[in-house]
């Protein structure tokens, strides 16, 4: 799934490890959600959008329900 | 859960479930060599020394247990993955192993050591390649 997450982050001037800090996983979970080669949860979705002050729809695309 | 506080709780959990794995390896050791170098075919010995040991294989798998619920959602996936696989490699090879004893096609009994270590082989690789998937 691709995702604004590097945009967002670099925007704040935030390093993954503080990314990482904020939401209470790994330097590599959210590394590997940046490259969109993992899909956050549901409830750490959430935590995104709330960090970031903007909606999980602004933040991830979902390119299967776009093509459909 | 911040992540100082996820951290400090992550090396915690991991100190503890390498404390009660060298635990059980010293136990289980005691338990195969003792009886022959230590307390010369005791079987009450024996016994205590297999019930200690099996008591302390209940806290590992406690140990790990909680070691799992303290990894993020990447980190667990990449477990249960590489677990999964273990698994499989284990019931698979295992049963395949066991057959060809009865088969007589190996010389020898088979042994459950021979088992372990395919099933650890299997994971250890399964976790690299997890891990390097996702980096």
């Amino acid at each position: 799934m691709k995702n604004k997450l590097k945009v967002l982050r670099a925007e704040r001037d935030m390093t993954q490890a503080d990314l990482a800090n904020s939401l209470a996983v790994s330097r590599q979970t959210i590394n590997a959600i940046e490259k969109g080669k993992f899909d956050p949860s549901l409830p750490l979705a959430f935590k995104i959008s709330k960090l970031f002050q903007l909606s999980i729809e602004e933040i991830f695309d979902n390119e299967e329900t776009k093509e459909s | 859960m911040k992540k100082e506080n996820v951290s400090k709780h992550m090396k915690k959990v991991t100190i503890n479930l390498a404390l009660w794995t060298l635990s059980w390896l010293l136990t289980l050791a005691l338990a195969t060599f003792g009886p022959k170098f230590i307390w010369q075919e005791r079987t009450t010995w024996s016994i205590l020394a297999i019930a200690i040991n099996t008591l302390i294989g209940v806290g590992l798998i406690r140990a790990h247990i909680k070691h799992l619920s303290a990894l993020d959602e990447l980190q667990k996936k990449i477990q249960f993955d590489a677990m999964g696989i273990a698994l499989g490699v284990g019931v698979i090879g295992g049963l395949s192993y066991s057959v060809m004893d009865i088969a007589n096609v190996i010389t020898g009994d088979a042994e459950i050591s021979f088992l372990v270590m395919l099933i650890s082989i299997s994971y250890m690789i399964a976790l690299t390649i997890g891990k390097k998937r996702y980096t």
